[in-house]
């Protein structure tokens, strides 16, 4: 992919997650949500990670965001953050707290990759969708079925949770 | 080909926005969807360390993250419900019930 093409998806990318940040209204935070999730998925795509880009749209901007837009529905928010802020101190804090984050990771990243290319991969590149699958039948088999039980359990918690107590 | 540091630096813009997100919001909700998008910084990280390893190993990982948030997100969303049912009022900084 290009370099050119590389900003652009970066720009939206990070305008959107300002978005979620920025915006009060939590639907527009959502949906600011679900572009950035597809960017997400695009560099995936460009990664040569067929899988994941599809899963990331099936997954996370399909099934997760429709259940935050069906919470956010059900609730009705947004009144919450009206009012005058008792932990504006705090808050404000935050920015330098983040940018000093950001300088740290950005340090780590120049200083992890400044020999150039990384040791050449030993066998040729796998190829998408078909790597994936091998690696998740056979050395991730375990956890790929523990996976499933993760699943259920949380199926069953959130039926409890959901329940209406009529006693 | 962009090299692969682009990739990280822009996971590390995504999740330092998540981390003020997650600190500067009251809203619950936007506060889930930060911590989505921190999840998201992470994973975009793994695949590009993958990619640069040669390997898929790195996406194995990033599904069973997928995994785990899709648990995370149904079981917190419910939380975060039945708190409204209780309360009728979804600041988090109201939430002080399990201080002592």
């Amino acid at each position: 992919m290009g370099a050119v093409a590389f900003v652009l998806l970066a720009g939206v990318a990070v305008g959107s997650a300002l978005g979620l940040v920025l915006k009060r209204n939590p639907i527009h935070g959502a949906l600011f949500l679900v572009v950035n999730l597809g960017t997400v998925a695009i560099f995936y795509l460009t990664l040569g990670a067929q899988f994941l880009a599809v899963a990331q749209v099936a997954v996370y901007a399909g099934a997760i965001m429709v259940l935050f837009l069906f919470a956010i529905f059900v609730l009705i928010p947004g009144k919450e953050e009206t009012g005058p802020d008792p932990r504006r101190l705090y808050r404000v804090l935050a920015l330098p707290v983040g940018a000093v984050l950001l300088a740290l990771l950005v340090a780590v990243i120049t200083i992890g990759t400044r020999g150039g290319r990384a040791p050449v991969a030993t066998a040729p590149a796998p190829d998408g969708v078909e790597a994936i699958a091998r690696l998740l039948f056979t050395d991730y088999l375990f956890p790929f079925e523990v996976t499933s039980v993760l699943l259920l359990a949380a199926m069953v918690g959130v039926v409890l949770l959901a329940r209406r107590r009529t006693e | 080909m962009v090299p692969e540091s682009w990739y990280l630096g822009l996971s590390a813009v995504l999740f330092a926005i998540g981390v003020v997100g997650v600190i500067v919001r009251r809203d619950p909700l936007i506060i889930f969807m930060s911590i989505e998008l921190m999840l998201n910084a992470a994973n975009l990280a793994f695949v590009a360390f993958g990619h640069r390893l040669g390997s898929a190993e790195g996406q194995a990982v990033v599904f069973f993250v997928m995994a785990v948030a899709a648990a995370e997100v149904a079981v917190g969303l419910a939380i975060i419900v039945a708190i409204f049912r209780l309360r009728r009022r979804l600041s988090v900084d109201d939430l002080s019930a399990m201080r002592w």
